[in-house]
């Protein structure tokens, strides 16, 4: 059979390469008359780099980075396009087992409570002599460092001054946990799983417990690409649609576990990836946890590029003085995501979909309905202090968050 | 100014690669230090205090030596992404070969882009290099299944050497296969046949 559409995309080895992985494995690219390549890369630097020359049409990329790439922030900066979100949460702050020692004395449990466990780590940070605590990230511009950024200036912590925060690559953060080079580290999966139970490690807590549905990949798209080929790129969005169904339907964990474990995506053993799907987590000594909407793959309009998350991530870049917050910069942010692209690719599918196009970070406590047809529901979307963000208000945002 | 007077620190933990790009810098005049070792980077480079950085752009901890760029505190002198934006032809050289590079913010292009040239060409000869070992490899592996296909012909049906090659070259040309393929085929075939005959998997 003939494709109509090549289409090459980057992608990092982690769980939420699942959509794309997906995508091409269950053949809802080939459906979609797609010719899906997908390119396995070391460094979210290396994907921004293909995109920039091309050799990338797409990319699973870190929700922040497009953005970032438009302010230029970065460079090369290709000019990029955010047409979908690949799924929320999925990350978790992972820390050494000396630590969740002393934050266990401090208070600690393992129910990963953001709010509890945060100021343990406080009154750890109190007792403490000599160096800071030192923790990894994956990228400046990363939904990792915000939240990791997040939960402890909530907690009383200066991520600045309090806390030294480094980059790492994923797969080398549990081996330095081990090692004792960082104490703790904010990473996507499998590298928590993996630092629980290869490297005796214990999880702090959860993205999903210090703000619930949250953003975290998306597709990152070639302006110019996207501009040139716009069926493509809409067949793309469906394709991925229904990948995201598949991914979603708990009867196939198992298989997509195994899919991911294949050598080309993740190439870690499926056990490391199921805690992930099936939310029930090993979180050290032993324990496990369940956690509702650990990694949202589909429900909950998760692939949705609301222009929210993108202004709460510029709102987060501008308060760790990577950027400065200007009008021309607010915008830049904001029109990086493009709900319209997702909604007129997907529209002819007839699925509920969200009337907005941001809407107010926080302010949904529980499950609720939206839209006419009550097809679709939202939230919680609530962060662990009660925060709210509404989009509306970034300068108002901002000003509070500098105090 | 003479090139000497920039400081190239290259990052590589190809050991080889990083000798041949060391040794074609040092050649055209530069000061150069190459790094293996990760950890301590950021110090690394702020005692170093390098012109330009050269990497491999496969290299997973680029986004920590980017990230290094951002903390003021850890570099003396900021240090912008990738040499020379303005030019796309150049950025795209050096992604195809492989490379990537940082320099010094202010530091004039004409100075540098000698340097990243250089680091481009090193690289594609190191991938020619790594390429052409690569087939000789496979050229040596060849040769090695061919001789025990020839034995076995030589042995079971009582052929001279030559005229067991001459089989199989035969058997390959009507086959529209390579000698290699047929002479793999029947090695397999043989130790299937004959369970004390040395397991083709296994290479001697």
């Amino acid at each position: 059979m003939t494709m109509r559409h090549a289409i090459t995309a980057g992608f990092v080895p982690l769980l939420d390469s699942a959509l794309l992985v997906a995508a091409k494995e269950k053949g809802f690219a080939a459906a979609q008359s797609i010719d899906l390549t997908l390119v396995r890369e070391r460094s979210w630097a290396s994907i921004r780099d293909r995109l920039a020359v091309r050799q990338f049409d797409v990319a699973h990329i870190l929700g922040p980075m497009p953005i970032a790439c438009n302010l230029g922030l970065s460079a090369p900066a290709p000019k990029m396009i955010v047409p979908m979100a690949l799924g929320l949460g999925g990350n978790a702050v992972t820390v050494s087992a000396a630590l969740w020692r002393a934050m266990a004395e401090a208070g600690a449990t393992a129910d990963l409570d953001a709010r509890e466990n945060g100021a343990a780590l406080r009154r750890v940070i109190d007792r403490r002599v000599g160096e800071p605590l030192r923790f990894g990230v994956v990228h400046p511009y990363s939904g990792h460092n915000y939240e990791l950024r997040y939960w402890l200036a909530a907690s009383g912590i200066d991520p600045d001054r309090e806390i030294d925060i480094l980059v790492l690559p994923p797969p080398d953060m549990g081996d330095a946990l081990a090692e004792g080079l960082i104490d703790g580290y904010c990473a996507g999966e499998p590298w928590n799983t993996f630092g629980v139970l290869k490297r005796g490690a214990h999880l702090a807590t959860v993205k999903a417990a210090i703000w619930k549905s949250s953003p975290e990949k998306v597709l990152g798209v070639d302006a110019g690409w996207g501009e040139a080929n716009p069926e493509a790129l809409a067949a793309l969005l469906v394709a991925l649609h229904h990948a995201s169904l598949w991914c979603g339907d708990s009867r196939n964990h198992a298989e997509l576990a195994s899919l991911l474990a294949l050598p080309a995506y993740v190439g870690r053993e499926p056990d490391l990836l199921l805690p992930a799907l099936t939310g029930v987590l090993p979180v050290g000594g032993g324990a496990v946890r369940t956690v509702g909407d650990f990694f949202v793959p589909q429900a909950k309009a998760a692939t949705f590029p609301w222009k929210s998350h993108a202004l709460w991530f510029y709102t987060q870049m501008v308060r760790w003085r990577q950027v400065a917050h200007t009008e021309a910069n607010r915008q830049v942010a904001a029109k990086t995501y493009r709900p319209d692209v997702y909604r007129a690719a997907l529209k002819a599918l007839g699925i509920a979909m969200p009337s907005a196009s941001a809407k107010v970070e926080g302010a949904l406590t529980a499950e609720t309905p939206v839209g006419s047809s009550g097809a679709l529901t939202l939230g919680p979307d609530g962060f662990f202090d009660g925060g709210r963000f509404d989009p509306d208000d970034v300068d108002g945002y901002i000003a509070a968050q500098s105090r | 100014m003479q090139p000497g007077a920039l400081n190239v620190l290259v990052i590589d933990e190809n050991r080889i690669r990083a000798a041949i790009i060391e040794e074609g810098l040092r050649d055209a005049g530069y000061a150069v230090t190459v790094v293996e070792e990760m950890q301590g980077l950021a110090r690394r480079i702020a005692e170093l205090n390098p012109d330009v950085i050269v990497i491999d752009l496969e290299n997973p901890n680029r986004d920590m030596l980017e990230s290094i760029f951002q903390l003021t505190r850890a570099i003396q002198r900021p240090i912008a992404m990738f040499v020379d934006k303005s030019d796309e032809a150049s950025i795209e050289a050096a992604v195809e070969a492989g490379v990537s590079a940082y320099i010094v913010d202010g530091l004039k292009q004409e100075r540098v882009r000698p340097i990243l040239k250089m680091a481009i060409s090193r690289f594609n000869a190191f991938s020619r290099l790594s390429r052409e070992l690569e087939e000789t490899r496979s050229e040596l592996e060849n040769r090695k299944v061919i001789d025990r296909a020839k034995g076995l012909l030589m042995r079971s049906r009582g052929l001279s050497e030559e005229a067991a090659y001459a089989l199989l070259r035969r058997t390959a040309m009507n086959q529209n296969r390579k000698i290699a393929e047929i002479a793999q085929s029947l090695v397999t075939a043989a130790s299937l046949l004959d369970p004390g005959a040395p397991d083709p998997g296994v290479k001697t």
